[in-house]
């Protein structure tokens, strides 16, 4: 068991799949001698060479398009888009190329191509620099979609991404690239499958769910909860594609109270999708609407007012009060 | 030029003018001419670099070029009809482009790989790909229709330019393969054949970003790829002219490779070419762009009304540099075939046109279930619930099928919907 904060996470999981698949090469903007705009990829072309580590052209549909063509010739391409508002250049060949090549060819053909981008606000920065456009991708059959929350996850999920044949988008929530955390390096433990939710806290009062940037967030609102004498379950999703929807469903058995929590925008999001199926799934164990907490219908605001849009512990406990109050 | 300047700011002509003469200043010299060897008068001319490659293609050969384009014409005709009669939902001609198919097709090796747009059926019959087969796409039975790993001949790709940054990234794989193979190779190991890739793509798609950034790349990594343009002339009822301003070959310059213009009318320069360039992209020598000087005779697809936007002299223009009846004159000039050959040549064409249809007749449409199976490699949750709630829903049906049979297309559709 070693301490390292996620980005490093991320880049000892990059080294091991380097170091494991002669096939393995990575590819985008920076990620060479820079080691990236994040340094998640740092150190990594000094041990493994420009072949494998690929400073690219600056451009989003190339580098896609051209790891969809190394993936058909048998490589495992994992790819960086160097922000989360950088990756709508390469959104045509994620969503009518990437996803459907195995459909389409009848099964015949797989692509499995990874593609990681830094994504979520709260570091202040500028336009397009802070998006959260998950749920445009998982509206996409055939690509998944998992996302960190803690370092541990982090040095397995890109490593599990590789490993999968299915093309994949690790979110990875760039506001907590310096969070550190135990990571057992030897065995993933419950981590072995990405596609699973982990029950980080046990309650019976109400249910939240978040992922990435927002977990940490929802772990403080259910102890501030705790200490008025609310018993929070809370449930890191981990993949938001496929959901883990029977992992929720237990709980919101239990709880019978459901709150969903994440960045992006409410109208149109994640949190919606869950709250439809869950009230499918569970109506006559709820107690209280689905309420879900998001960000707002606009453009990511300026970093001056993001405090103000990103959901926060209130923003979570205020909905809390609401589900309870049924 | 200043003496160009328009009278006033809204003076279309003069500004017209203008830009002729600065495009005149700009490009200077004019653009390299045409490879043409085969005119369309059937007689053979010289070129100081692509005569080479043309003498290697034997009397056997010549025939074979022109089997394969009488074959594929027939075909589209045939195809074209099964269209006009219900069998198939749209149909692509490609008459008029028989030579820059066939001939580039053929100067590809088996162990290339070609990535088509959705107009290579010539192409396609040069890698062997069941033509019938071809044909699934265009019925609505499946969005691919064959296994590329098959023939090295990838599926059609209907988002314009979509395919030019997978060819260059298959290619760049290939490069990979090669280094690692000379890395790992015993001393006196027998060599793989090399191979490169070659990607089509059309006038108009010539416009889409995907294009600049394969070239990028391409030529950024010297990958071993060939970009087959074929300037039809037409996007649906856009000419050319609003594509580009020069010739598309030009472009290939400000990438830092080759780029060629052919007659692709003329097989025989058009294999040429492409054999020079592939030979040159397997040694290692980096990329080509060939843009083959066409004409799409016909209508753009079985969709199209080409009446609305182009004149018919204009058509009749190109039909006097028919690819076919250039390869007739020459091989008959040249007492290379008679009339046994050409009888043959049209009895072969009628059974294959036969045999698509027949064949095309009896394509299955396939069970929604198989939609459900290639969604994802791995298994999914959300499909096997989804394909669980389907299979409930359509037993539902079993004793008191719908109108239009258990598990009919409105169980498909709601199913998906839930
Ligand atoms: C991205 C995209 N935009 C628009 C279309 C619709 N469309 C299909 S074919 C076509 C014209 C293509 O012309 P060109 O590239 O010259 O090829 P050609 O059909 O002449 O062979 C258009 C606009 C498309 N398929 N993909």
């Amino acid at each position: 068991m070693t301490t390292m904060t996620i980005a490093k996470a991320i880049n000892e999981g990059l080294r091991a799949t380097l170091g494991n698949n002669p096939r393995t090469l990575l590819m985008g903007e920076d990620i060479g001698p820079l080691g990236g705009v994040y340094r998640v990829t740092d150190g990594l072309i000094a041990e493994f060479g420009p072949d494998r580590v690929v400073d690219t052209p600056l451009a989003e549909s190339g580098i896609v398009g051209t790891a969809i063509g190394l993936a058909l010739s048998g490589y495992l391409p994992v790819c960086e888009i160097q922000f989360d508002g950088f990756v709508f250049p390469g959104f045509n060949q994620i969503t009518t190329q990437l996803a459907k090549m195995h459909s389409r060819s009848n099964g015949n053909l797989t692509v499995p191509v990874v593609i990681r981008i830094p994504y979520g606000g709260g570091i202040g920065s500028i336009e397009h620099h802070s998006e959260s456009p998950e749920a445009l991708f998982a509206h996409t059959a055939g690509l998944r979609i998992i996302t960190p929350s803690n370092a541990h996850d982090a040095y397995w999920m890109i490593q599990q991404a590789v490993d999968c044949q299915d093309p994949v988008i690790v979110f990875e929530p760039k506001r907590r690239y310096w969070l550190k955390g135990d990571v057992d390096t030897e065995s993933p433990g419950a981590s072995a499958d990405p596609f699973k939710a982990h029950v980080l806290r046990e309650g019976t009062d109400a249910t939240i769910v978040a992922y990435g940037p927002l977990v940490p967030v929802a772990l403080a609102a259910a102890n501030a909860a705790a200490e008025d004498g609310r018993k929070v379950e809370v449930i890191d999703l981990r993949s938001i594609s496929p959901i883990d929807f029977d992992t929720v469903t237990a709980s919101v058995r239990k709880t019978g109270r459901l709150i969903v929590a994440h960045e992006a925008p409410t109208f149109g999001g994640i949190g919606g999708e869950i709250a439809a199926r869950i009230s499918e799934r569970a109506f006559h164990s709820l107690e209280a609407p689905v309420i879900r907490v998001g960000g707002f219908h606009m453009p990511y605001p300026v970093a001056k007012v993001e405090e103000d849009y990103l959901p926060d512990i209130d923003r979570i406990l205020e909905a809390l009060d609401r589900a309870l109050s049924y | 030029m200043g003496t160009h300047l328009p009278s006033t700011e809204f003076d279309g002509t003069a500004v017209d003018d203008q830009r002729e003469a600065e495009a005149e200043a700009v490009l200077g010299a004019p653009a390299e001419p045409m490879v043409q060897l085969l005119g369309p008068d059937g007689v053979m001319g010289r070129d100081p670099v692509f005569s080479e490659y043309a003498d290697r293609i034997d009397a056997g050969k010549l025939r074979g070029f022109y089997a394969d384009m009488a074959a594929i014409r027939r075909f589209d005709v045939e195809a074209t009809a099964l269209q006009r009669q219900g069998q198939l939902a749209l149909w692509v001609p490609l008459t008029g482009q028989e030579a820059a198919q066939i001939g580039s097709g053929r100067a590809s090796q088996p162990q290339d790989y070609i990535f088509p747009t959705y107009r290579e059926h010539g192409v396609a019959l040069t890698r062997n790909v069941d033509l019938a087969e071809l044909l699934r796409q265009f019925r609505g039975v499946s969005n691919g229709g064959w296994n590329p790993k098959d023939t090295n001949f990838h599926l059609y790709t209907l988002v314009l330019a979509a395919q030019t940054p997978h060819a260059v990234g298959y290619a760049m794989g290939l490069q990979r393969d090669q280094k690692l193979a000379a890395a790992n190779a015993a001393p006196d190991q027998p060599q793989e054949p090399k191979a490169a890739v070659m990607v089509y793509f059309g006038d108009g798609a010539s416009s889409e970003g995907d294009v600049h950034e394969s070239m990028v790349f391409a030529s950024s990594y010297n990958a071993p790829v060939v970009f087959f343009c074929q300037n039809n002339h037409w996007a649906i009822s856009v000419p050319s002219t609003v594509q580009t301003r020069v010739p598309l070959a030009d472009r290939a310059k400000g990438y830092g490779f080759p780029g060629i213009r052919v007659d692709g009318n003329d097989v025989v320069a058009v294999h040429a070419v492409t054999e020079w360039a592939l030979e040159r992209a397997r040694q290692g020598r980096g990329p080509v762009l060939i843009e083959a000087f066409t004409y799409r005779v016909g209508a753009h697809t079985t969709a199209d009304d080409p009446t609305k936007y182009r004149g018919s002299d204009e058509e009749d223009q190109w039909r006097a540099k028919d690819p076919l009846e250039r390869l007739e004159k020459y091989l008959r000039s040249q007492d290379l075939a008679d009339d046994a050959f050409f009888a043959k040549v049209k009895a072969d064409g009628d059974e294959l046109a036969a045999y698509v249809r027949r064949t095309a007749h009896d394509l299955e449409s396939p069970d929604i279930r198989t939609a459900f199976a290639n969604t994802y490699a791995e298994a999914h949750p959300l499909v096997a619930e989804e394909l669980a709630w389907f299979e409930e829903y359509s037993a539902g049906f079993a004793d008191q099928p719908p109108a239009g049979g258990a598990g009919s297309h409105q169980a498909a559709t709601d199913g998906a919907a839930n």
